[in-house]
C-alpha cells in the first residue's frame, strides 16, 4: 500500500475538485436562462457521414442531474484524497473518477441518441474500472466483470432501440422524436423498442431481476459507491426513462411494466436491506429501494407522480451519498463496516454522527427534512394515479416504512449504545472527509424548510422538460390534514415497529435467504460458466494446438464453401486447352513439378524446404517471363526469406522417423484435401481469365500514374498512392504479426528454460 | 551463429553491398521495379546474413535501435505522411508533391508517398528483424 509510484501532493489532487466546482457554478448560472428561454443547445458535427453530431441540449431535467453530479462529484473528490491517501494507484483513481463524471455529464445533456449511447457506455466502462479498482482481490474483479456484463448487455439493447427509433422516424435527436410520439406509440415495432429501452434502463438502474450487480458493486472504494452507485450512474436508467417518457410513455405496457418492476424492486430490496449487517450492503439495498420507487413513479402519468419521482431523485442523492461517505469514514477510522462490531461512536466522531443523523432523518422522512417533502409528494403522486393506485400506495408505504427502520438502525447501531473497547482511540476523520456528509445533510435541512424554493427552481423545470402539462405541483412543508399526511404517520409508525423488531427480522431474513433454492446471482454465474464451457469445448475441437488440424479445418472450409459457391452460382468453367509454350517455359514447369515431387517424397526436412524454395523461385521466373518484374522480385525475396526463416526452425528439429509418419488413411485424406484445394484454386484462376474483366481501372492507372502521382512504376504507385490506405492496413498486419510472433517465441523460451 | 572465417569475411563485404542495393530498390521503386516492401526484404536478408556470421547480438549492436522501435517509427512515418494530406485540407493519405529545381534544367520531385514508402520499409524490416533475431537467439 505504501509503494507510491509517483508522489502526488494531496493539494494537487484536491485541486482537481475545481473541475466539478466549475461545472456546478456553470450549471447554476444556467438555471435562470433555461427557465425563461427554454433548452440551451450546442451542436458539434462529429461523424457527418453517419449523421452523428454531438448535439447537446440542456433543459431542466439535464440541469437537475448536472447539479447533482457536480456537487456530489466535488465532495467525493475532496473526500477521496484522504480516503485513498498513499494508495499506489491514486493517480488512475482520479483519472477514472473525473472521466466518469464528464461522461455522466455528457449522458444527461446529449440530445443525439448515438452520442447518448456512447456516453452511456463510457459510464459503464469507468464504473467497471472503478469497481475493479482493488483488482488484486478476486471478488473485486468478479464484481466489476459482472457489472460490466449486465450493464453492457443493457447498453447493447439500448443501441438496438436507438437504431430502430432512428430508422422509423428518420431523426437521431431525442428532441426530434417528441414530435412523432403519437406515431411511435401506434407503430407495430413499439413493443420491441419499449422492451429494449426498458432493458437498458433496468440494467443500468439495477431493477429486478437485474438488481444483483449493485450490491456486488460495493467492492468499489466507498467514495465510488457514493458517487457512481447511488448518486449518479445508477440514476442513468431513471434519466433515460424520464427522457423517453414523452416519447414512449403513457401506454398500458409502459405504465404496468414500470410500476410493477419498480414496486417489486422497491419492496423486495427494502426487506433484504434488513437482512444485511455490512453498512455498505445495507446502503446498497436501500439504494435499490430508491431506484425502484423512482421507476414506479415514472410509470405514472399524473403530474404529481412524475414530480414525486424527480423530488425523490434529489432527496435520495442528497442523503444517500452522505450516508455512503459516512460508511466510508467509519470504515476508514475503525477498520470495520459490520454493524455488530460498531457502536457508541457519537462522542468519538461528532461531525460524522450529526451528518448521519440528518441524512437518516431525511431518509426516514421526518418533518423539516427534505425527505419528508419527498414522501408527502410521493403519496400524493401515488393517490393521483389512475391505474391501480392501491398498489403504488401500499408499495410506497411499505418501502418507506422499511427505510425508516433502516435509518434508525444506522443511527442507533453505529453511534449510540456502548462503545466498543477496541475503538477507544478512534477519532473523527479529517475535515475534507466529513465536510461532504455535513454539507449534504445541511442542504437536506435547508431544502426541507424551503421546499417551495426547490420546487420552483429545480423540480418543476425538470418535470416540465419531459411532461407537458399546465398544472404544476407546489412543494410545501404542510399540505394540511389530508390523505398523504395520514399515510406519513402510518409510515413512521410502521417504521418504528420494524425498527423495534429488526433483530429477529434480521435473523429470520438471514435464514430465509440461505434457504432460497436459487438466487439471481447464481443464475448469472451459471450463465457465465455455461459460456466459458462452450468456449472450452470449441477450443478443444477447433484449436487443439496441432498445425495439421488447423490447416485441415481452414482448407476443408475453403474447399467446401468456395467450391459450392463456384459450382452453384458462378458456373464459369475454364477452357481446358494448353497454350503454346516455349521450351524454356516447359523446362521451368518440369523443374517445378520435380520439386513438388521432391517435397512430397523426402523425409529430410531441410531438403523439403529447399525444394519448396525451388518451386517459389521457378514461379518467380515464370512471372518474369510474362512481364511482371515487380511481382517476380517480391516473390523471389519472400521465397528466400521463407526458406531462411523456416530452415532456422527446422535445423532445431529432429528428422522425421518412419514411425512418426501419419497413418495410411490419414495420409490419403490429406492428399485428397490438398489435391482438391489445388484443383479448385487453379480452376478458379483459369475461370477468372474467361470472365473478361473490364479494363477501365487499368486504363485509369496507366493514364494517371505519371501525371498525377509522378511515378512510372504503376504497381508501386498503386501501393503507395492510389491504394495507400490498403497498404497502411497491410503494414499494420505485418507489424502485428511480427510482434505476436516475437511474443510467442519469447514465451516458448521462458517455458523451456 | 556459425564460426566460419570465410563466411565472416565475405559477410563484411556482402552486407554493405546488399544494404546499399536495398536503399537503391527503395528509391527507384517509384519508377522501376522495387519499392519499400521489396527493399525491406532485401535488407532483412542482409541483417540475417550478419546474424548468422556474427550472432544476433552483433546485429542488435550494429542497429543501435530496438527492432521493435523500427516498427513503431515506420508506422508513425506512414501515418504522418497520410496526416500531411489531411493537414493540407485534403482526404487522408492524399499524396502531396513538391518540385525542387536545382540549377537550370534539373529538378527533383519529392512527395509524401516517398515517406509513406519509407514507412513501409521500416515497418516490414522491423517485423522481419524482430522475428529473425528472436528465432536466431532461441
Amino acid at each position: 500500500m505504501n509503494k507510491t509510484r509517483y508522489h502526488y501532493s494531496d493539494w494537487i489532487l484536491r485541486s482537481s475538485a475545481l473541475l466539478p466546482l466549475f461545472i456546478f457554478t456553470y450549471a447554476a448560472t444556467l438555471v435562470l436562462p433555461v427557465m425563461s428561454d427554454g433548452p440551451i443547445r450546442f451542436d458539434l458535427p462529429w461523424v457527418p457521414g453517419l449523421d452523428i453530431s454531438l448535439t447537446f441540449s440542456i433543459d431542466g431535467l439535464s440541469l437537475l442531474f448536472m447539479l447533482i453530479i457536480s456537487s456530489v462529484g466535488f465532495f467525493v473528490t475532496l473526500y477521496s484524497v484522504n480516503y485513498l491517501h498513499g494508495h499506489h494507484h491514486v493517480d488512475s483513481f482520479f483519472l477514472f473518477l473525473h472521466a466518469f463524471m464528464l461522461s455522466m455529464l455528457g449522458l444527461v445533456t446529449a440530445d443525439n441518441m448515438m452520442a447518448l449511447f456512447v456516453f452511456w457506455e463510457l459510464t459503464t466502462i469507468f464504473s467497471y474500472l472503478l469497481i475493479g479498482f482493488e483488482y488484486e482481490a478476486e471478488r473485486s474483479r468478479h464484481s466489476a466483470r459482472q457489472a460490466l456484463l449486465v450493464t453492457g448487455a443493457g447498453g447493447l439493447a439500448l443501441l438496438a432501440a436507438f437504431l430502430l427509433l432512428q430508422i422509423i422516424t428518420g431523426t437521431a435527436d431525442i428532441s426530434g422524436l417528441v414530435g412523432q410520439a403519437s406515431q411511435l406509440r401506434s407503430h407495430p415495432l413499439y413493443g420491441a423498442i419499449f422492451v429494449l429501452i426498458a432493458l437498458g434502463a433496468f440494467t443500468k438502474s439495477a431493477q429486478f431481476p437485474f438488481h444483483f450487480w449493485l450490491p456486488n458493486a460495493m467492492a468499489a472504494p466507498t467514495p465510488i459507491s457514493a458517487f457512481l452507485h447511488s448518486a449518479t450512474m445508477v440514476k442513468g436508467g431513471i434519466y433515460l426513462l424520464a427522457r423517453f417518457q414523452p416519447i414512449l410513455g403513457g401506454t398500458p405496457a409502459w405504465t404496468t411494466t414500470l410500476m410493477i418492476t419498480g414496486a417489486i424492486t422497491a419492496v423486495s430490496s427494502a426487506v433484504l436491506a434488513l437482512g444485511q449487517s455490512d453498512l455498505k450492503k445495507i446502503l446498497a439495498y436501500t439504494t435499490l429501494t430508491a431506484l425502484g420507487i423512482m421507476t414506479m413513479f415514472l410509470g405514472g402519468q399524473a403530474t404529481a407522480s412524475l414530480t414525486a419521482a424527480m423530488t425523490f431523485l434529489l432527496v435520495h442523492s442528497l442523503y444517500k451519498s452522505g450516508l455512503f461517505l459516512m460508511a466510508g469514514i467509519v470504515d476508514h477510522q475503525t477498520g470495520t463496516r459490520q454493524l455488530e462490531n460498531l457502536g457508541g461512536l457519537f462522542t468519538r466522531m461528532p461531525f460524522t454522527a450529526c451528518a448521519t443523523v440528518a441524512a437518516c432523518l431525511s431518509m426516514a422522512g421526518f418533518p423539516l427534512f427534505f425527505g419528508f417533502i419527498g414522501k408527502e409528494i410521493m403519496y400524493k403522486g401515488a393517490l393521483a394515479e389512475t391505474m391501480c393506485p392501491q398498489m403504488a400506495v401500499s408499495a410506497a408505504v411499505l418501502a418507506n416504512a422499511l427505510r425508516t427502520a433502516v435509518g434508525g438502525i444506522l443511527i442507533v447501531r453505529v453511534f449510540w449504545g456502548r462503545p466498543k473497547p477496541e475503538h477507544a482511540a478512534v477519532k473523527d476523520a479529517s475535515v475534507f472527509m466529513w465536510s461532504g456528509p455535513v454539507v449534504l445533510g445541511g442542504i437536506g435541512i435547508v431544502f426541507g424548510i424551503n421546499p417551495e424554493w426547490v420546487g420552483h427552481w429545480l423540480i418543476t423545470p425538470a418535470v416540465r422538460a419531459f411532461h407537458m402539462s399546465s398544472d404544476h405541483i407546489k412543494l410545501e412543508i404542510f399540505h394540511g390534514i389530508n390523505m398523504p399526511l395520514v399515510l406519513s404517520i402510518l409510515t413512521i409508525t410502521m417504521g418504528v415497529c420494524f425498527y423495534l423488531f429488526h433483530r429477529p427480522l434480521y435473523l429470520l431474513l438471514r435464514g430465509t435467504v440461505k434457504r432460497l433454492p436459487i438466487t439471481t446471482d447464481q443464475v448469472y454465474d451459471g450463465f457465465i460458466s455455461g459460456v466459458t464451457g462452450l468456449g472450452h469445448l470449441q477450443n478443444r475441437l477447433l484449436q487443439n494446438g496441432s498445425l495439421h488440424r488447423y490447416l485441415f479445418i481452414v482448407l476443408s472450409t475453403f474447399v467446401s464453401l468456395a467450391g459450392y459457391t463456384w459450382l452453384s452460382r458462378i458456373n464459369v468453367f475454364p477452357a481446358w486447352e494448353l497454350p503454346l509454350m516455349s521450351i524454356r517455359e516447359w523446362l521451368l514447369i518440369a523443374l517445378i513439378m520435380a520439386s513438388v515431387i521432391t517435397v512430397l517424397a523426402t523425409r529430410i526436412l531441410l531438403l523439403a524446404i529447399c525444394a519448396l524454395g525451388v518451386i517459389g523461385t521457378g514461379l518467380a521466373i515464370l512471372f518474369l517471363n510474362y512481364g511482371a518484374p515487380d511481382v517476380a522480385l517480391t516473390q523471389l525475396l519472400v521465397e528466400t526469406l521463407t526458406v531462411v526463416i523456416v530452415s532456422i526452425i527446422l535445423l532445431r528439429l529432429p528428422a522425421l522417423k518412419r514411425s512418426e509418419q501419419p497413418k495410411q488413411f490419414k495420409r490419403l485424406m490429406d492428399a485428397i484435401l490438398a489435391g482438391s484445394a489445388g484443383i479448385l484454386i487453379t480452376s478458379l484462376l483459369l475461370a477468372v481469365l474467361d470472365v473478361n474483366p473490364k479494363h477501365t481501372l487499368t486504363a485509369f492507372f496507366e493514364q494517371n500514374s505519371y501525371l498525377a502521382a509522378h511515378g512510372k512504376n504503376i504497381v508501386n504507385v498503386i501501393l503507395v498512392d492510389f491504394r495507400s490506405l490498403d497498404t497502411l492496413g497491410e503494414i499494420i498486419v505485418v507489424a502485428a504479426a511480427g510482434l505476436a510472433g516475437f511474443a510467442l517465441i519469447k514465451q516458448q523460451r521462458s517455458k523451456y528454460k | 551463429m556459425m564460426h566460419s572465417l570465410i563466411l565472416r569475411a565475405s559477410t563484411r563485404l556482402l552486407v554493405s553491398l546488399i544494404l546499399m542495393f536495398s536503399v537503391y530498390l527503395l528509391i527507384r521503386g517509384h519508377n522501376a521495379p522495387g519499392g519499400g516492401f521489396s527493399a525491406a526484404l532485401v535488407s532483412g536478408t542482409a541483417f540475417f546474413l550478419y546474424a548468422v556470421a556474427e550472432g544476433a547480438d552483433s546485429v542488435r549492436q550494429a542497429l543501435r535501435f530496438d527492432t521493435r522501435n523500427l516498427i513503431v517509427i515506420g508506422m508513425l512515418l506512414a501515418l504522418a505522411s497520410g496526416l500531411t494530406g489531411l493537414a493540407a485540407g485534403q482526404p487522408f493519405l492524399t499524396g502531396l508533391w513538391w518540385t525542387l529545381t536545382l540549377g537550370h534544367d534539373y529538378e527533383i520531385v519529392l512527395g509524401t508517398p516517398l515517406f509513406f514508402d519509407i514507412g513501409v520499409y521500416l515497418t516490414v524490416l522491423g517485423s522481419i528483424l524482430t522475428l529473425i533475431l528472436a528465432l536466431e537467439e532461441s
